[in-house]
């Protein structure tokens, strides 16, 4: 007699997933090709995205504000390895992005680039999808590229490492 | 052992909530911490209770600290059980005189999933889940022992329900609340015989949180602290037939070893998400018929999964802040079929 | 702290990719049963049960210890699940020793485990949400972009990462547990090995493991009673910041210094490199070994890749650094932290065989988790505090 040693079961679960009212502000700008941001009433910090509260001071954050769709790639990581749900096909360069008037990076991808020559202190632009595919989703956004701009100072983006 | 007392407590719970998680909890913490009288950066441990498969998320609960101010630095930690149990290690944590009080909250939202069939996957992976038994059908599998064991009734069931719902009448955080007659009800179809929809909790998302104090400083910040006599929880072997489900044997002891019956017990909040789990651990704690249970309405009028155990807590503490009382029992449970409760013994200052 | 607690009993089960010749149950009571055969005690002299175990996704299994209550002679007990991402094997033990150390227990059993081959741990770390866009491949891919800014921070060479993981992979071959054993491993098969998300090479990553690790705290009135050398336990400390803040540091994280702080004040120790003779640090991805050196306080800031380079945290250096081969050799997400608990607590109980330092009296558990944001950490030693 053999015995049973595994079984498999498949599991699927489905979620209403509500994204909040931050998010969703966001997501809607996103989807109007705009980037919004928030500020802290405390700390005066902008982050993108608004996620509704500021984690450091604990208030809710409720100024709103656009920031600009360039910025600075203050780290990033070559990714090779695949998985399932990965957007994009390894390889490829995951770069934390700082955009021009906020105060923290966000990841995204940067593409049109040979991945030799991605570096901290990138100047980079956004690359959206065209106006009529725009959605409330970060892939309106398909990825990053490289723009002729001299690289940032390290001084100037050191302390979002 | 520390004299430990519950100074503030603060609650939100609707049947669907547009906000997400953080944004639920972080006007509950912001409360509770209010209310306490103790700068944020003063409370010395902070703990919670919450579950990733509520929110189809690994490390859920990670999100949550952005609602709580965990800068400079905490001393944290989290289970992956309902807020009472968060309130137990918070407790622990104090008597060890590590710290001197303690922040404690749970949160969950039940809406976006199908709550009853995400808790199958609560059960034994290789023999019971692949049979999909959801939360409901199990309760029904109770209901039906207990009412065979005790001679009761679907209309003794019934009758829990509407006393629950018209106490709720009044309660901001009831989801469900009214006055309901007993036959009518009785007249809808068993979603799960002998469940029908007013025996089952319903579908609530929210979140709760309070703060503890040790010692004297508890009668500074509160104008009555609400004292921590005795606190227990004990657990049971899942398998539903490896258990007499007609009764609470481990409430039983959590019970004995809280001290229930050191003194009279004046009101009562007990976790309840089924009718008939109420007349268990009526009988489980001893509480006779003098007892107030569920002056709230209890969790069959609201039930923010994850952190209904800690509501009970603090419904009971409110009430006795209050001078409603000056002597309560509140109790928490977690798993299919009552298998984990815990039960603390209150009293007001 | 209130009363004394110490470990008098230690079980770990063979971590392996996938341990298919037993269930979860059989997974946790072979850990649990060896700490009780250790302590020489049963399941009846055990008053409390704790479980600590990362996302339950990892198994499919919503609150596995619910079901597994019974397996690990919990039934009439508390029983208390634990989850701090990462850290969770640290805070494991840290929840247990309280329990001890709250005066109202007197023997807990603590067990923490993955089996993270029932499910699909990559996936489970990568289920994102709707709106959002899946860059992040994994842990890796969220840690590379750190270990990145720390190179440039500190200037240390590039092979520091080869060289911690030759040294724990090295260590592992002494280590019977042990999930990843590469006989012969040398430097240039490190570096050899394909880079997964730079620079973080395949060999210098933790492995995906089954297994369970199991301690026992007791009182000091049991401890008293126990056949073994206790370990003492002289101070925990938990500590955690948010993921992500405008202008956090997550290379060297403040709560991971002021868990460092705090545990040292508490152990009344000055000296930190001078006074512990070795330690257990999670390292999942060999740079963090210099990092932990720094945020520890073993090193100073952008010194700590000279620890590795000097040879100051190898298996005879004046610092020993994960003797048991460390995460990079065994990685059941939910145990990792404890295991670095309990090899820390064989050490000072003589108990680590080949891999066994001379002369330890003091020893430190560290686990970390989430990002780079929870902190968990003990100390323990064969002299009551």
């Amino acid at each position: 007699m053999e015995l049973v040693k595994s079984i498999v079961t498949p599991v699927s679960l489905d979620y209403d997933y509500v994204t909040g009212r931050a998010q969703s502000r966001f997501l809607r700008g996103i989807a109007e090709g705009r980037i919004l941001g928030q500020r802290c009433v405390e700390c005066r910090r902008v982050y993108v995205p608004s996620r509704g509260a500021c984690p450091r001071c604990a208030v809710p954050t409720e100024e709103e504000l656009q920031v600009s769709d360039k910025g600075t790639v203050t780290t990033f990581c070559i990714v090779r390895v695949p998985s399932e749900n990965l957007s994009f096909t390894p390889p490829y360069a995951c770069v934390a992005v700082l955009l021009d008037g906020a105060n923290i990076p966000f990841n995204h991808v940067l593409q049109e680039c040979s991945l030799e020559d991605v570096r901290m202190g990138m100047r980079v632009q956004a690359v959206w999808k065209p106006a009529a595919e725009l959605g409330p989703s970060m892939s309106s956004i398909r990825y990053f590229k490289p723009i002729a701009e001299p690289d940032a100072d390290y001084d100037s983006y050191k302390e979002h490492l | 052992m520390r004299d430990v007392a519950i100074v503030s407590f603060a609650q939100s719970a609707k049947a669907r909530d547009q906000r997400n998680e953080v944004e639920i909890l972080m006007p509950v913490v912001r409360e509770a911490v209010k209310a306490s009288g103790l700068p944020r950066t003063e409370i010395g441990f902070t703990c919670s209770g919450s579950s990733d498969y509520l929110q189809g998320q690994s490390f859920a609960f990670v999100g949550a600290l952005d609602a709580v101010g965990a800068w400079p630095p905490i001393k944290e930690s989290h289970v992956e059980m309902d807020g009472a149990w968060a309130l137990y290690e918070a407790w622990i944590k104090i008597q060890t005189g590590d710290v001197d009080s303690a922040l404690v909250y749970s949160f969950g939202k039940s809406s976006p999933g199908d709550i009853a069939e995400v808790l199958a996957l609560q059960l034994d992976p290789y023999t019971v889940t692949p049979l999909w038994p959801d939360a409901h059908s199990l309760a029904a599998l109770q209901a039906r022992a207990f009412l065979e064991a005790t001679g009761k009734s679907e209309r003794d069931l019934a009758e829990v329900a509407v006393r629950s719902r018209r106490s709720a009448i009044g309660n901001p955080h009831a989801v469900v609340s009214g006055e309901f007659d007993v036959a009518k009800l009785l007249l809808e179809p068993c979603v799960s015989s002998p469940l029908r929809a007013h025996d089952l909790p319903p579908v609530t998302d929210g979140a709760s949180a309070l703060v503890m104090v040790a010692g004297e400083r508890a009668r500074k910040l509160c104008a009555r602290p609400v004292w921590i006599r005795g606190i227990d929880h004990r657990i049971e072997p899942q398998g539903l037939g490896v258990r007499e489900l007609a009764r609470s044997a481990s409430t039983e002891i959590a019970g004995a070893k809280a001290g229930v019956h050191k003194g009279r017990v004046d009101l009562a909040e007990l976790h309840a998400p089924y009718s008939h789990q109420e007349l268990i651990l009526r009988a489980a704690l001893g509480l006779g018929e003098s007892v107030d249970v569920n002056p709230s309405g209890g969790a069959l009028a609201s039930h923010p999964l994850m952190a209904a155990g800690l509501v009970r807590i603090g419904e009971a503490a409110l009430r006795l802040m209050a001078r409603d009382g000056d002597r309560a029992v509140a109790h928490a449970t977690q798993g299919p079929c009552l298998q984990q409760n815990l039960v603390c013994v209150l009293e007001g200052d | 702290m209130g009363e004394r607690s110490a470990v008098i009993g230690i079980g770990q089960t063979k971590y392996d990719a996938k341990r298919i010749d037993v269930s979860m149950p059989g997974l946790v009571r072979e850990a649990a049963l060896a700490a009780l055969a250790d302590a020489d005690l049963r399941w009846q002299d055990i008053d409390a049960v704790v479980v600590g175990k990362a996302p339950d996704m990892f198994e499919g299994v919503m609150m596995p210890e619910l079901f597994l209550a019974d397996a690990l002679g919990a039934a009439g007990k508390p029983l208390l699940r634990v989850h701090t991402a990462g850290s969770v094997g640290g805070s494991t033990g840290i929840v247990a020793s309280s329990l001890v150390e709250s005066g109202v227990f007197e023997r807990v059993l603590c067990v923490a485990f993955e089996k993270q081959s029932e499910s699909n741990a990559m996936w489970a770390l990568t289920v994102s949400t709707p709106f959002s866009v899946a860059v992040i491949a994994g842990a890796g891919g969220y840690f590379a972009p750190l270990i990145r800014a720390y190179i440039r921070r500190s200037g240390a060479p590039e092979d520091t990462g080869i060289r911690v993981a030759v040294k724990d992979r090295q260590n592992a071959l002494k280590n019977p547990y042990a999930h990843v054993k590469i006989p012969g491993v040398t430097f240039d098969q490190v570096m050899a090995s394909p880079m997964l998300w730079d620079p973080i090479r395949y060999l210098e990553t933790c492995p995906s493991s089954d297994g369970a690790c199991a301690m026992i705290f007791a009182s000091e009135n049991k401890a008293a009673k126990s056949p073994g050398k206790p370990a003492w336990v002289h101070a925990t400390a938990m500590r955690s910041e948010p993921t992500m803040f405008a202008g956090r540091d997550q290379v060297n994280p403040l709560a991971g210094r002021m868990n460092a702080q705090d545990l040292y004040a508490k152990a009344g120790i000055t000296n930190p490199r001078r006074e512990i003779d070795c330690a257990e640090i999670y390292v999942p991805f060999s740079w963090f070994e210099p990092m932990w050196m720094e945020t520890m306080g073993f090193a100073e800031e952008g010194q700590g890749w000279k620890m590795t380079y000097e040879g100051a945290t190898a298996l005879d250096g004046d610092l020993p650094v994960n003797m048991s081969g460390g995460v990079l050799s065994s990685n059941p997400i939910g145990a990792s932290g404890l295991i670095r608990f309990a090899e820390a607590a064989m050490q000072v109980r003589g108990q680590a065989g080949e891999h066994q330092v001379d002369g330890v009296h003091k020893a430190l558990g560290h686990a970390y988790g989430g990002g780079s944001q929870y902190f968990s950490t003990y100390i323990v030693a064969d002299h009551k505090p």
